[in-house]
């Protein structure tokens, strides 16, 4: 996928100016955190379990290896192949090539963000495989040629008017000529077309929440049966996934499980839990022939054991993103990659690199809210921070911004220097300002000042003040 | 935690850039409160910044050697008390981690940590103060700041307090644990998206019909109050020091006029 986060205050700017998007984003904020806090109420254990699942991960990011090979092993054991893909295009190829060999013209797709991360989609496009994406909102952004906006809920920039508009424009061709206004019309328009997809389909192509290497299975979690529809009927399975997925038994990933449509959208359990284990045995109804797991690095294993380990915790509830003050303000594609928000910040410039990315770890308020909600305990501000070191160290920020910072730290390095340049400040300030109370306008304070005015100050500074009455 | 074996507690009292710089009162303001609850209060005037700007930008090497100056300083002291959860947190929770590499230097950020306040849960949680002798009146409503909520656990005491001051009446705020898009240097550098998440702030402040905001940080305080003022309102913006020490009669936050001396 293509990167745009070097353009990040341009993106934002653009996102900031859309009215579809804001009265999208504020279903947004009114709909998963309020289900969140009433699921994570319902259940007392909620924060135990948030520290065991915290376990978990860390035991087998310490033990990765490990939990891989077994996995592999295992799958192996029960008829699936596993891929290492050390690439992105490592990872493209291994599709095409299974694609090719079986002779595949159509694959459905159920979600699958790593499949988003690797460009999946076009790369197939441009060698004349048709991917079809099944999930709602990922046919949604396929119709609309953008990347998903939402790790959980990819269309959740667009409103129903638009959907509405995308299926009239692209479904012209199925005899749909009508508008529809209604959600549960527009579901079952959208049904009747993938249908048959599904039935067509050489291949199917879905994510995994969770690799369980006990008993090599893969798991997805889905809220409308495309995932099943897109495994089970056509010949062929491949599940995307990234190396940190792996959990080593059943029993944690149903503890995580139990974290994550909690933390996501406040739901118990998904609607579909699926559990994929091995290709169709003989006597088994249904099942691909096929079953392959694509496991991707992508520059995960770079960021293992480094201070940024802790990232890799993630299970993708995009809780983090939901809670988010900017990511609810400037929406998903602002971010410029396929992960947006507050995970998106410390992931994107690990697996892209902090000199594009720089924006991404500085485009927060520190408010903290996303590591108060994060069911892995990530310490998201703390790895933002991180980042905002590293670009520092590498000189990123601008010269004017480094110089600002520098003269500041100096003042306050220097008590009585700082002291008499805060108290002449003050009074200037002050003089021009107490009249009114405020600035509507300061040099070089326009980022403040654009959309709001800056209180003025009293007019003394409180050290002056203090030294005079009780000095 | 030092516990000291004395009393009454004699504070080392951290102003706050802001405070120093925009709003005075509320030094005062808190100053009474302390007095008024038997400590002994002294100003260090060795104190500049906490060194949050440097360590959210980044820049780790001005980060210690401020905080360096800054343990310096006030180690000297029972307690420390900022009237900000901002900077206390700053003090409390990330020198210890900043300074986590160098031994001696760690060890002292922690002991300083261990005895390093907020204004209001110092009054309430160590001083156990629980009532204050002042009255507004009004519809007040009161912003939870982040710092202070997530990082020191400040959301109760406020309330308890404000509850006893005669003729307040407090309206809960809806998305009260809300951002209200200051984020230190970000509402600078990121002013379009932080003027955004600042006026849906202010819409909800709006519709709870007080007459007052209050808030326990001064950075928030100011970008609230300017957007407010921006918008033409005519709420009135306070630290919440300045009603809980009886000391919110001078002009408020961005609005004309000398202050009372």
């Amino acid at each position: 996928m293509r990167l745009t986060s070097p353009s990040f205050p341009a993106n934002a700017q653009k996102a900031l100016g859309d009215d579809n998007l804001k009265s999208a984003m504020k279903k947004l904020a009114e709909g998963f955190p309020v289900a969140r806090l009433a699921a994570i109420a319902e259940l007392p254990e909620f924060e135990a379990l948030r520290d065991r699942g915290r376990e978990i991960k860390d035991h087998v990011l310490a033990n990765l290896d490990l939990y891989l090979e077994r996995f592999e092993k295992t799958c192996v054991e029960r008829g699936g192949q596993v891929h290492w893909a050390r690439t992105a295009e490592d990872a493209r190829n291994v599709v095409l090539d299974i694609c090719r060999r079986v002779g595949a013209k159509t694959v459905t797709k159920g979600k699958t963000m790593i499949g988003e991360e690797i460009g999946l989609n076009k790369f197939l496009e441009a060698h004349g495989v048709l991917p079809i994406e099944t999930d709602l909102g990922e046919y949604i952004v396929q119709l609309a040629d953008e990347p998903p906006s939402h790790i959980i809920a990819p269309a959740i920039h667009k409103t129903k008017e638009q959907v509405a508009d995308l299926f009239l424009e692209h479904h012209r061709r199925y005899g749909k000529t009508a508008k529809l206004s209604d959600g549960a019309d527009m579901v079952h328009e959208a049904r009747e077309i993938l249908r048959p997809k599904f039935l067509a389909a050489d291949v199917g192509v879905t994510g995994a929440n969770f690799l369980i290497a006990e008993t090599g299975s893969t798991v997805i979690v889905t809220n409308e049966g495309n995932g099943d529809l897109t495994q089970m009927l056509p010949r062929v399975h491949i599940v995307m996934a990234s190396l940190e997925k792996v959990v080593p038994t059943l029993e944690d990933a149903s503890t995580i499980l139990r974290l994550l449509a909690r933390s996501a959208t406040g739901q118990e359990m998904s609607v579909y839990t699926t559990f994929s284990t091995g290709p169709r045995r003989a006597g088994d109804l249904d099942g691909p022939e096929e079953f392959h797991v694509v496991l991707l690095d992508g520059g995960r294993s770079a960021v293992l054991g480094t201070e940024f380990g802790e990232m890799l915790r993630c299970i993708r509830c995009g809780a983090c993103m939901n809670h988010c003050p900017v990511y609810n303000a400037i929406g998903g594609h602002a971010y410029g990659w396929v992960y947006p928000g507050p995970i998106g910040s410390v992931l994107t410039p690990a697996l892209q690199g902090i000199a594009a990315t720089r924006h991404l770890p500085n485009a927060s308020t520190f408010c903290g809210k996303c590591e108060s909600v994060c069911p892995m305990r990530i310490p998201l501000p703390r790895l933002l921070r991180q980042w905002r070191e590293k670009a520092f160290e590498a000189n990123l920020p601008p010269l004017g911004e480094r110089f600002g910072l520098g003269l500041w730290a100096f003042f306050a390095r220097t008590p009585w220097l700082y002291r008499l340049a805060t108290r002449l400040a003050v009074a200037v300030l002050g003089a021009l300002g107490r009249k009114s109370g405020r600035f509507s306008w300061l040099p070089l304070a326009s980022g403040w000042t654009d959309a709001r005015d800056l209180p003025a100050p009293e007019g003394r500074s409180f050290h002056a003040l203090w030294k005079e009455r009780r000095g | 935690m030092s516990a000291p074996g004395r009393f009454p507690l004699r504070v080392g009292f951290f102003v706050t850039c802001l405070v120093d710089m925009f709003r005075p009162s509320v030094g005062f303001a808190a100053i009474k409160l302390l007095e008024d609850a038997g400590c002994v209060v002294e100003v260090p005037s060795g104190q500049t910044c906490c060194g949050q700007p440097a360590y959210n930008s980044g820049d780790k090497a001005n980060a210690k050697a401020i905080a360096k100056r800054t343990i310096a300083t006030f180690e000297v002291y029972d307690r420390i008390v900022a009237p900000s959860g901002s900077c206390g947190g700053m003090i409390k929770t990330h020198y210890p981690e900043l300074l986590a590499d160098e031994p001696e230097w760690s060890m002292r950020a922690r002991r300083l940590a261990d005895k390093t306040h907020e204004l209001v849960s110092f009054l309430v949680d160590v001083l156990g103060v629980e009532r204050v002798a002042a009255a507004y009146a009004g519809k007040v409503t009161y912003h939870d700041s982040c710092s202070g909520l997530r990082e020191l656990g400040v959301k109760a005491q406020p309330r308890k307090l404000l509850g006893t001051v005669e003729g307040l009446e407090l309206v809960e705020l809806k998305g009260v644990e809300t951002c209200c898009g200051f984020g230190g240097t970000f509402c600078v550098k990121y002013g379009d998206i932080s003027t955004e998440i600042v006026g849906k702030k202010t819409a909800d402040i709006a519709s709870t019909g007080a007459g007052t905001l209050l808030a326990g940080d001064l950075g928030c305080l100011l970008n609230m109050a300017g957007k407010l003022s921006r918008e033409g309102s005519k709420l009135r913006v306070r630290h919440v020091a300045e009603v809980l020490a009886g000391l919110a009669t001078g002009p408020a936050i961005g609005e004309p006029g000398e202050p009372e001396r």
